[in-house]
Protein backbone atom coordinates (compact mmCIF):
# COMPACT_ATOMS: atom_id res chain seq x y z
CA UNK A 1 0.00 0.00 0.00
CA UNK A 2 1.23 3.14 -0.65
CA UNK A 3 1.55 6.31 1.82
CA UNK A 4 2.26 9.38 2.22
CA UNK A 5 5.46 11.36 4.17
CA UNK A 6 5.73 14.27 6.03
CA UNK A 7 7.18 16.35 3.40
CA UNK A 8 4.41 15.17 0.90
CA UNK A 9 1.73 16.36 3.56
CA UNK A 10 -0.24 19.34 2.42
CA UNK A 11 -4.09 20.28 2.52
CA UNK A 12 -6.45 17.75 0.18
CA UNK A 13 -4.21 14.22 0.92
CA UNK A 14 -6.78 11.39 1.27
CA UNK A 15 -5.52 9.19 4.00
CA UNK A 16 -6.22 5.85 5.43
CA UNK A 17 -6.42 5.74 9.77
CA UNK A 18 -7.49 2.53 11.55
CA UNK A 19 -9.03 1.21 8.51
CA UNK A 20 -11.28 4.64 7.56
CA UNK A 21 -10.20 7.03 4.82
CA UNK A 22 -9.56 11.03 5.93
CA UNK A 23 -9.39 13.73 4.15
CA UNK A 24 -6.50 15.88 5.52
CA UNK A 25 -7.99 19.35 5.66
CA UNK A 26 -5.05 21.13 7.38
CA UNK A 27 -1.46 20.97 7.78
CA UNK A 28 0.68 22.99 9.58
CA UNK A 29 4.71 23.01 9.70
CA UNK A 30 5.77 24.08 13.56
CA UNK A 31 9.74 23.45 14.79
CA UNK A 32 10.88 24.62 17.83
CA UNK A 33 14.20 26.55 17.31
CA UNK A 34 16.81 23.99 16.97
CA UNK A 35 14.14 20.76 17.70
CA UNK A 36 12.80 18.16 15.95
CA UNK A 37 9.97 19.83 13.18
CA UNK A 38 6.03 18.59 13.70
CA UNK A 39 3.30 18.94 11.20
CA UNK A 40 0.15 19.36 12.94
CA UNK A 41 -2.94 17.73 10.83
CA UNK A 42 -6.51 18.56 10.93
CA UNK A 43 -8.25 15.06 9.18
CA UNK A 44 -12.38 14.73 8.08
CA UNK A 45 -13.03 11.49 8.43
CA UNK A 46 -14.85 10.54 5.08
CA UNK A 47 -17.25 8.20 6.12
CA UNK A 48 -18.55 9.93 9.32
CA UNK A 49 -17.83 13.37 8.85
CA UNK A 50 -15.93 14.10 11.78
CA UNK A 51 -12.84 15.70 12.38
CA UNK A 52 -9.59 15.16 14.21
CA UNK A 53 -6.16 16.43 15.10
CA UNK A 54 -3.20 14.47 14.66
CA UNK A 55 0.39 15.69 15.36
CA UNK A 56 3.19 13.95 13.04
CA UNK A 57 7.17 14.38 13.98
CA UNK A 58 9.14 14.49 10.36
CA UNK A 59 9.99 11.27 8.96
CA UNK A 60 6.87 9.59 9.82
CA UNK A 61 4.68 8.50 7.32
CA UNK A 62 0.43 7.92 7.16
CA UNK A 63 -0.94 5.08 4.76
CA UNK A 64 -2.43 6.27 1.73
CA UNK A 65 -6.31 5.99 1.31
CA UNK A 66 -7.96 4.20 -2.08
CA UNK A 67 -10.12 6.83 -2.96
CA UNK A 68 -11.64 7.73 -6.26
CA UNK A 69 -14.31 10.17 -7.71
CA UNK A 70 -15.90 8.72 -10.38
CA UNK A 71 -18.68 9.92 -12.60
CA UNK A 72 -22.05 8.43 -11.88
CA UNK A 73 -25.24 8.07 -13.67
CA UNK A 74 -28.44 7.70 -11.58
CA UNK A 75 -30.65 4.90 -13.08
CA UNK A 76 -33.61 4.09 -10.68
CA UNK A 77 -34.71 3.83 -7.04
CA UNK A 78 -35.93 0.40 -5.30
CA UNK A 79 -37.42 1.10 -2.46
CA UNK A 80 -34.61 2.45 -0.30
CA UNK A 81 -31.82 1.43 -3.18
CA UNK A 82 -30.45 3.57 -5.49
CA UNK A 83 -28.79 2.30 -8.02
CA UNK A 84 -26.28 4.09 -9.59
CA UNK A 85 -23.53 3.45 -12.95
CA UNK A 86 -20.27 4.41 -13.61
CA UNK A 87 -19.85 6.31 -16.69
CA UNK A 88 -16.69 4.64 -17.82
CA UNK A 89 -17.07 1.35 -17.07
CA UNK A 90 -20.67 0.74 -17.19
CA UNK A 91 -20.38 -0.90 -13.57
CA UNK A 92 -23.41 -0.56 -11.38
CA UNK A 93 -23.52 0.56 -7.71
CA UNK A 94 -26.74 -0.08 -5.44
CA UNK A 95 -26.79 2.31 -2.90
CA UNK A 96 -28.41 2.36 0.60
CA UNK A 97 -30.51 5.46 1.54
CA UNK A 98 -28.44 6.09 4.57
CA UNK A 99 -25.53 6.56 2.18
CA UNK A 100 -27.09 8.83 -0.59
CA UNK A 101 -28.17 10.84 2.31
CA UNK A 102 -30.22 14.24 1.22
CA UNK A 103 -28.96 13.66 -2.37
CA UNK A 104 -31.83 11.31 -2.63
CA UNK A 105 -34.22 14.68 -2.91
CA UNK A 106 -32.07 15.77 -6.43
CA UNK A 107 -31.91 12.23 -8.07
CA UNK A 108 -33.91 12.14 -11.49
CA UNK A 109 -33.29 9.71 -13.50
CA UNK A 110 -30.16 9.91 -16.08
CA UNK A 111 -28.37 12.75 -13.88
CA UNK A 112 -25.01 12.42 -13.56
CA UNK A 113 -23.69 12.46 -9.84
CA UNK A 114 -20.12 12.27 -8.52
CA UNK A 115 -19.37 9.90 -6.52
CA UNK A 116 -16.40 9.12 -3.92
CA UNK A 117 -15.35 5.47 -3.77
CA UNK A 118 -12.84 4.18 -0.83
CA UNK A 119 -11.55 0.53 -1.69
CA UNK A 120 -13.71 0.72 -4.86
CA UNK A 121 -17.06 0.71 -2.78
CA UNK A 122 -18.96 3.58 -2.89
CA UNK A 123 -19.18 5.78 0.59
CA UNK A 124 -20.57 9.01 -0.80
CA UNK A 125 -22.98 10.44 -3.66
CA UNK A 126 -23.30 14.38 -4.48
CA UNK A 127 -26.05 15.32 -7.44
CA UNK A 128 -24.91 18.91 -9.51
CA UNK A 129 -24.51 22.10 -7.63
CA UNK A 130 -28.03 23.15 -9.59
CA UNK A 131 -30.85 20.81 -10.37
CA UNK A 132 -33.74 21.49 -12.01
CA UNK A 133 -36.89 19.91 -10.73
CA UNK A 134 -40.56 19.78 -11.94
CA UNK A 135 -43.36 20.39 -9.24
CA UNK A 136 -45.48 17.77 -8.70
CA UNK A 137 -48.07 19.37 -6.22
CA UNK A 138 -48.56 22.53 -4.69
CA UNK A 139 -51.21 24.94 -3.14
CA UNK A 140 -52.40 27.46 -6.04
CA UNK A 141 -50.01 30.25 -6.80
CA UNK A 142 -51.45 33.74 -5.17
CA UNK A 143 -52.28 35.65 -8.12
CA UNK A 144 -50.28 39.08 -8.78
CA UNK A 145 -47.80 38.14 -5.75
CA UNK A 146 -44.51 37.91 -7.66
CA UNK A 147 -42.34 38.95 -3.78
CA UNK A 148 -40.15 35.88 -3.77
CA UNK A 149 -39.91 36.59 0.47
CA UNK A 150 -43.66 34.86 0.60
CA UNK A 151 -42.92 31.06 0.63
CA UNK A 152 -44.83 28.03 0.22
CA UNK A 153 -43.95 24.29 0.10
CA UNK A 154 -43.96 22.91 -3.04
CA UNK A 155 -43.45 18.70 -3.49
CA UNK A 156 -41.08 18.15 -6.17
CA UNK A 157 -41.32 14.80 -8.99
CA UNK A 158 -38.39 13.51 -6.77
CA UNK A 159 -40.67 13.51 -3.61
CA UNK A 160 -38.53 16.11 -1.76
CA UNK A 161 -40.44 18.76 -0.34
CA UNK A 162 -38.73 22.61 -1.40
CA UNK A 163 -39.88 25.99 -0.83
CA UNK A 164 -40.34 28.10 -3.37
CA UNK A 165 -41.78 31.66 -4.14
CA UNK A 166 -45.91 31.72 -3.26
CA UNK A 167 -46.37 32.60 -7.12
CA UNK A 168 -45.02 29.30 -9.16
CA UNK A 169 -47.48 26.70 -9.77
CA UNK A 170 -48.03 22.82 -10.33
CA UNK A 171 -46.27 21.33 -13.88
CA UNK A 172 -43.89 24.15 -13.59
CA UNK A 173 -39.82 23.63 -13.32
CA UNK A 174 -37.65 25.55 -10.71
CA UNK A 175 -33.81 25.28 -10.36
CA UNK A 176 -32.90 24.30 -6.47
CA UNK A 177 -29.33 24.83 -5.17
CA UNK A 178 -28.76 20.95 -3.88
CA UNK A 179 -25.65 22.38 -1.23
CA UNK A 180 -28.56 24.73 0.38
CA UNK A 181 -31.65 22.67 -0.47
CA UNK A 182 -32.61 26.36 -1.69
CA UNK A 183 -34.79 27.53 -4.87
CA UNK A 184 -33.08 29.82 -7.06
CA UNK A 185 -35.61 30.69 -10.07
CA UNK A 186 -37.90 29.24 -12.67
CA UNK A 187 -37.19 27.82 -15.30
CA UNK A 188 -38.92 27.33 -18.51
CA UNK A 189 -39.68 24.01 -19.58
CA UNK B 1 -7.77 37.08 -25.52
CA UNK B 2 -4.33 36.41 -23.79
CA UNK B 3 -4.56 33.61 -20.98
CA UNK B 4 -1.46 33.56 -18.44
CA UNK B 5 -1.31 32.60 -14.87
CA UNK B 6 -1.39 35.01 -12.31
CA UNK B 7 1.60 33.23 -10.56
CA UNK B 8 4.09 35.43 -12.02
CA UNK B 9 2.90 37.84 -9.28
CA UNK B 10 4.45 38.97 -6.19
CA UNK B 11 2.97 37.49 -3.02
CA UNK B 12 4.30 40.59 -0.86
CA UNK B 13 2.39 44.28 -1.65
CA UNK B 14 4.96 47.16 -2.62
CA UNK B 15 4.46 48.85 0.77
CA UNK B 16 5.83 45.36 2.76
CA UNK B 17 8.76 45.00 0.04
CA UNK B 18 10.25 48.36 0.43
CA UNK B 19 9.40 48.44 4.31
CA UNK B 20 11.96 44.87 3.90
CA UNK B 21 14.66 47.10 2.12
CA UNK B 22 14.53 49.91 4.79
CA UNK B 23 14.82 47.04 7.11
CA UNK B 24 17.72 46.02 5.68
CA UNK B 25 19.14 49.12 5.19
CA UNK B 26 18.51 49.32 9.35
CA UNK B 27 20.92 46.37 9.75
CA UNK B 28 23.43 47.44 7.73
CA UNK B 29 23.62 50.81 9.31
CA UNK B 30 23.56 49.03 12.74
CA UNK B 31 26.44 46.91 12.20
CA UNK B 32 28.18 49.63 10.28
CA UNK B 33 28.09 51.99 13.25
CA UNK B 34 29.10 49.35 15.55
CA UNK B 35 32.68 48.62 13.89
CA UNK B 36 31.20 45.21 12.37
CA UNK B 37 32.60 44.30 8.78
CA UNK B 38 30.25 42.90 5.94
CA UNK B 39 31.96 39.31 4.75
CA UNK B 40 30.12 36.77 1.59
CA UNK B 41 30.80 33.34 2.05
CA UNK B 42 30.08 30.66 0.42
CA UNK B 43 26.65 29.43 -0.03
CA UNK B 44 27.30 26.29 -2.07
CA UNK B 45 29.50 24.70 -0.08
CA UNK B 46 31.56 21.08 0.57
CA UNK B 47 30.91 21.44 4.30
CA UNK B 48 27.66 21.38 6.13
CA UNK B 49 26.13 21.47 9.97
CA UNK B 50 25.31 18.07 11.00
CA UNK B 51 22.25 18.88 12.69
CA UNK B 52 19.54 16.23 13.98
CA UNK B 53 17.09 17.94 12.89
CA UNK B 54 18.28 20.51 9.43
CA UNK B 55 17.85 18.90 6.26
CA UNK B 56 20.72 20.57 3.81
CA UNK B 57 20.33 20.08 0.32
CA UNK B 58 22.50 18.34 -2.04
CA UNK B 59 23.76 19.65 -5.20
CA UNK B 60 25.40 16.89 -7.09
CA UNK B 61 28.63 18.70 -8.78
CA UNK B 62 29.25 17.64 -12.45
CA UNK B 63 33.08 17.32 -12.49
CA UNK B 64 35.28 17.16 -9.30
CA UNK B 65 37.90 19.29 -11.06
CA UNK B 66 35.15 22.32 -10.16
CA UNK B 67 35.09 21.64 -6.75
CA UNK B 68 38.85 21.56 -6.10
CA UNK B 69 38.57 18.71 -4.74
CA UNK B 70 36.97 15.43 -3.88
CA UNK B 71 34.10 16.76 -3.58
CA UNK B 72 30.98 14.72 -5.72
CA UNK B 73 28.10 16.22 -3.27
CA UNK B 74 28.20 20.33 -2.23
CA UNK B 75 25.57 21.48 -0.09
CA UNK B 76 23.22 24.58 0.04
CA UNK B 77 23.93 26.42 3.57
CA UNK B 78 21.94 25.84 6.15
CA UNK B 79 23.11 28.64 7.85
CA UNK B 80 26.72 30.77 7.06
CA UNK B 81 27.80 29.97 10.63
CA UNK B 82 31.00 27.44 9.01
CA UNK B 83 32.19 30.34 6.56
CA UNK B 84 31.50 33.08 9.36
CA UNK B 85 33.89 31.03 11.90
CA UNK B 86 36.25 29.84 9.61
CA UNK B 87 36.73 33.85 8.99
CA UNK B 88 36.91 34.05 12.63
CA UNK B 89 40.04 31.75 13.08
CA UNK B 90 41.72 33.74 10.08
CA UNK B 91 41.64 36.79 12.33
CA UNK B 92 38.70 38.62 11.63
CA UNK B 93 36.69 39.68 15.10
CA UNK B 94 33.67 41.42 14.35
CA UNK B 95 31.45 40.03 11.52
CA UNK B 96 28.38 40.24 10.19
CA UNK B 97 26.48 38.86 7.05
CA UNK B 98 23.00 39.06 5.07
CA UNK B 99 22.89 36.23 3.16
CA UNK B 100 20.15 33.09 1.98
CA UNK B 101 20.16 29.78 3.55
CA UNK B 102 17.97 26.85 2.73
CA UNK B 103 16.63 24.14 4.27
CA UNK B 104 14.60 21.35 3.14
CA UNK B 105 11.21 20.02 4.14
CA UNK B 106 10.48 23.46 5.54
CA UNK B 107 7.65 25.17 4.61
CA UNK B 108 4.75 27.01 5.90
CA UNK B 109 3.28 29.96 7.08
CA UNK B 110 6.29 30.90 9.15
CA UNK B 111 8.95 28.46 7.12
CA UNK B 112 10.19 28.94 3.49
CA UNK B 113 12.58 26.42 2.28
CA UNK B 114 15.08 29.16 1.34
CA UNK B 115 15.17 32.56 3.57
CA UNK B 116 16.97 35.54 4.55
CA UNK B 117 19.53 35.11 7.02
CA UNK B 118 21.79 37.89 9.49
CA UNK B 119 24.23 36.48 11.22
CA UNK B 120 27.06 38.22 13.32
CA UNK B 121 29.54 37.47 15.27
CA UNK B 122 31.87 39.27 17.89
CA UNK B 123 35.09 37.97 18.96
CA UNK B 124 35.09 38.31 23.26
CA UNK B 125 31.48 38.55 23.76
CA UNK B 126 30.14 36.25 26.68
CA UNK B 127 26.54 34.84 26.20
CA UNK B 128 25.60 37.99 28.25
CA UNK B 129 26.91 40.20 25.46
CA UNK B 130 26.08 38.58 23.25
CA UNK B 131 22.36 38.49 24.29
CA UNK B 132 22.96 42.01 24.87
CA UNK B 133 23.62 42.76 21.26
CA UNK B 134 21.01 40.86 19.88
CA UNK B 135 18.41 42.21 22.35
CA UNK B 136 20.15 45.66 20.87
CA UNK B 137 19.38 44.67 16.94
CA UNK B 138 15.70 43.52 18.06
CA UNK B 139 15.02 47.06 19.31
CA UNK B 140 16.23 48.70 16.50
CA UNK B 141 14.40 46.70 13.42
CA UNK B 142 11.24 45.85 15.56
CA UNK B 143 10.88 48.91 17.67
CA UNK B 144 9.00 46.50 20.50
CA UNK B 145 12.20 48.06 23.36
CA UNK B 146 14.96 46.02 24.53
CA UNK B 147 13.83 42.10 25.18
CA UNK B 148 13.34 40.49 28.61
CA UNK B 149 15.77 37.56 29.61
CA UNK B 150 14.46 34.48 31.19
CA UNK B 151 16.33 31.09 31.56
CA UNK B 152 14.79 28.45 29.64
CA UNK B 153 14.34 25.84 32.92
CA UNK B 154 12.40 29.28 34.49
CA UNK B 155 10.24 29.07 31.44
CA UNK B 156 9.83 25.88 30.56
CA UNK B 157 8.59 25.63 34.80
CA UNK B 158 5.96 28.56 34.69
CA UNK B 159 4.10 26.44 31.92
CA UNK B 160 4.55 22.73 32.57
CA UNK B 161 5.64 22.76 35.93
CA UNK B 162 8.69 20.88 35.59
CA UNK B 163 12.94 21.49 35.86
CA UNK B 164 13.39 20.83 32.21
CA UNK B 165 17.26 19.75 33.27
CA UNK B 166 15.93 16.91 35.86
CA UNK B 167 13.13 16.00 34.42
CA UNK B 168 12.66 12.09 33.05
CA UNK B 169 11.31 11.39 29.58
CA UNK B 170 8.48 9.43 31.63
CA UNK B 171 7.61 12.65 33.58
CA UNK B 172 7.95 14.69 30.35
CA UNK B 173 5.78 12.23 28.93
CA UNK B 174 3.09 12.34 32.08
CA UNK B 175 3.04 15.99 31.86
CA UNK B 176 2.58 16.11 28.18
CA UNK B 177 -0.92 14.15 28.25
CA UNK B 178 -2.01 16.01 31.81
CA UNK B 179 -1.79 19.57 29.86
CA UNK B 180 -3.53 17.32 26.65
CA UNK B 181 -1.18 17.91 24.08
CA UNK B 182 -1.48 16.00 20.84
CA UNK B 183 1.05 13.50 21.14
CA UNK B 184 2.75 11.94 17.50
CA UNK B 185 2.01 8.10 17.99
CA UNK B 186 6.22 7.56 16.75
CA UNK B 187 7.63 9.48 19.36
CA UNK B 188 9.32 7.45 21.39
CA UNK B 189 8.93 7.05 25.35
CA UNK B 190 12.36 7.64 25.93
CA UNK B 191 13.09 10.64 23.68
CA UNK B 192 13.89 12.61 26.42
CA UNK B 193 14.94 15.65 23.76
CA UNK B 194 11.49 14.67 22.00
CA UNK B 195 9.06 15.38 24.95
CA UNK B 196 10.86 18.64 25.65
CA UNK B 197 10.49 20.19 22.07
CA UNK B 198 6.55 18.88 21.86
CA UNK B 199 5.89 20.47 25.52
CA UNK B 200 8.31 23.52 24.07
CA UNK B 201 6.17 23.88 20.74
CA UNK B 202 2.85 23.36 22.25
CA UNK B 203 2.86 24.90 25.39
CA UNK B 204 6.01 26.83 26.01
CA UNK B 205 6.83 28.92 22.78
CA UNK B 206 3.15 30.00 21.20
CA UNK B 207 3.45 32.29 25.05
CA UNK B 208 6.72 33.83 24.28
CA UNK B 209 7.23 37.46 24.01
CA UNK B 210 3.61 38.53 23.55
CA UNK B 211 3.81 42.07 25.61
CA UNK B 212 7.53 42.53 24.30
CA UNK B 213 10.47 40.25 22.72
CA UNK B 214 12.13 37.66 25.10
CA UNK B 215 15.30 36.23 25.50
CA UNK B 216 15.58 32.64 26.68
CA UNK B 217 18.60 31.27 27.71
CA UNK B 218 20.66 28.44 29.01
CA UNK B 219 19.53 25.59 27.16
CA UNK B 220 19.68 21.50 28.44
CA UNK B 221 23.04 20.45 27.64
CA UNK B 222 21.59 17.66 25.14
CA UNK B 223 20.39 20.43 22.67
CA UNK B 224 23.60 22.43 22.68
CA UNK B 225 23.97 22.24 18.93
CA UNK B 226 27.15 24.37 18.27
CA UNK B 227 27.22 26.17 21.65
CA UNK B 228 29.53 25.59 24.19
CA UNK B 229 28.50 23.58 27.67
CA UNK B 230 28.81 25.83 30.73
CA UNK B 231 29.62 22.66 33.45
CA UNK B 232 26.74 22.47 35.71
CA UNK B 233 25.47 21.85 38.06
CA UNK B 234 22.87 21.02 35.97
CA UNK B 235 25.31 21.47 32.89
CA UNK B 236 23.43 23.79 30.26
CA UNK B 237 24.16 24.50 26.93
CA UNK B 238 24.99 28.45 26.30
CA UNK B 239 22.77 29.12 23.82
CA UNK B 240 19.85 31.70 23.15
CA UNK B 241 17.03 32.21 20.96
CA UNK B 242 14.84 35.52 20.72
CA UNK B 243 10.70 35.35 20.67
CA UNK B 244 8.20 38.55 19.98
CA UNK B 245 4.94 37.38 19.59
CA UNK B 246 5.28 33.64 20.51
CA UNK B 247 7.65 33.35 17.14
CA UNK B 248 11.19 32.43 17.50
CA UNK B 249 13.48 34.92 15.81
CA UNK B 250 16.73 34.60 16.15
CA UNK B 251 19.25 32.22 17.85
CA UNK B 252 22.76 32.59 19.54
CA UNK B 253 25.67 30.40 20.87
CA UNK B 254 28.06 30.96 23.37
CA UNK B 255 30.63 29.22 20.22
CA UNK B 256 32.24 25.63 20.87
CA UNK B 257 35.64 26.04 20.40
CA UNK B 258 36.70 22.38 21.40
CA UNK B 259 37.70 20.48 18.14
CA UNK B 260 37.60 17.58 20.13
CA UNK B 261 33.89 18.21 21.11
CA UNK B 262 32.70 18.87 17.92
CA UNK B 263 33.93 15.62 16.57
CA UNK B 264 32.12 13.87 19.30
CA UNK B 265 28.52 16.00 18.54
CA UNK B 266 28.85 15.46 14.76
CA UNK B 267 29.11 11.21 15.43
CA UNK B 268 26.56 11.66 17.56
CA UNK B 269 24.28 13.56 15.43
CA UNK B 270 24.67 11.31 12.78
CA UNK B 271 24.31 8.08 14.84
CA UNK B 272 21.18 9.50 15.36
CA UNK B 273 20.31 10.41 11.90
CA UNK B 274 21.06 6.91 10.61
CA UNK B 275 18.81 5.28 13.19
CA UNK B 276 16.15 8.03 11.80
CA UNK B 277 17.20 6.91 8.25
CA UNK B 278 17.65 10.36 7.62
CA UNK B 279 20.82 10.78 5.48
CA UNK B 280 24.69 10.79 6.81
CA UNK B 281 26.31 14.14 6.39
CA UNK B 282 29.99 14.63 6.61
CA UNK B 283 31.69 14.49 9.85
CA UNK B 284 35.25 16.60 8.76
CA UNK B 285 34.85 20.06 7.59
CA UNK B 286 37.14 22.84 7.25
CA UNK B 287 35.62 24.56 10.47
CA UNK B 288 37.39 21.59 12.06
CA UNK B 289 40.44 22.41 10.92
CA UNK B 290 39.68 26.29 11.80
CA UNK B 291 39.12 24.77 15.35
CA UNK B 292 42.26 23.08 15.28
CA UNK B 293 43.87 25.84 14.22
CA UNK B 294 41.96 28.25 17.03
CA UNK B 295 38.60 29.86 17.08
CA UNK B 296 38.77 32.55 19.46
CA UNK B 297 35.95 32.95 22.05
CA UNK B 298 32.61 34.48 20.22
CA UNK B 299 28.93 34.54 21.03
CA UNK B 300 27.38 34.39 17.45
CA UNK B 301 23.95 35.03 16.26
CA UNK B 302 21.89 33.60 13.22
CA UNK B 303 18.58 35.78 12.93
CA UNK B 304 16.16 35.12 10.66
CA UNK B 305 14.76 38.43 8.75
CA UNK B 306 11.85 37.59 6.59
CA UNK B 307 10.30 36.96 9.89
CA UNK B 308 11.36 40.25 11.54
CA UNK B 309 9.76 41.76 8.14
CA UNK B 310 6.42 39.52 8.76
CA UNK B 311 6.15 40.92 12.32
CA UNK B 312 7.21 44.72 11.65
CA UNK B 313 4.96 44.84 8.69
CA UNK B 314 1.62 43.18 11.11
CA UNK B 315 1.54 40.13 8.97
CA UNK B 316 0.68 36.70 9.85
CA UNK B 317 2.63 35.08 7.08
CA UNK B 318 5.76 35.17 5.56
CA UNK B 319 4.63 34.96 2.29
CA UNK B 320 3.13 39.03 2.66
CA UNK B 321 6.78 39.80 2.97
CA UNK B 322 8.76 37.66 0.20
CA UNK B 323 8.53 38.42 -3.51
CA UNK B 324 8.10 34.94 -4.26
CA UNK B 325 7.59 32.21 -1.62
CA UNK B 326 8.81 28.64 -2.56
CA UNK B 327 5.56 27.94 -5.00
CA UNK B 328 6.76 31.33 -7.15
CA UNK B 329 9.98 30.52 -7.42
Amino acid sequence: MASYNTSEFRKGLKVQLDGDPYLMIECNFVKPGKGQALYKCKLRNLLRGTVIDRTYKSGDSIEAADVEEIEAQFLYRQQDQFVFMDNKTYEQYELSKELVDEAWKYLKEGMVCSMTLFNGNPISVSPPNHVVLKIEYCEPGARGNTATNVTKPCRMETGAEILCPSFVEMGEFVKVDTRTGEYIERVKA
Amino acid sequence: MAVFSADFLPTASWDNLRLRARLLGKVRQFFEARGFLEVETPILSADTVVDRHLEPFAVPMAGRALTGGPAETMWLQTSPELGMKRLLAAGATAIYQVTRAFRQGEQGPLHNPEFTIVEWYRVGDDMRAGMQLASDVCECLLERGPAERISYAEVFAAQTGLDPHAATAAELASRARALGVEIPASLAADDRDGWLDLLVAERVQPALGLRRPVIVYDYPASQAALARVRPGPPPVAERFELYASGIELANGYHELTDPAELRQRNRANNAWRRKEQKLDLPENSRLLAAMEAGLPPATGVAMGFDRVAMLAAGAKDLREVMAFPIDRA
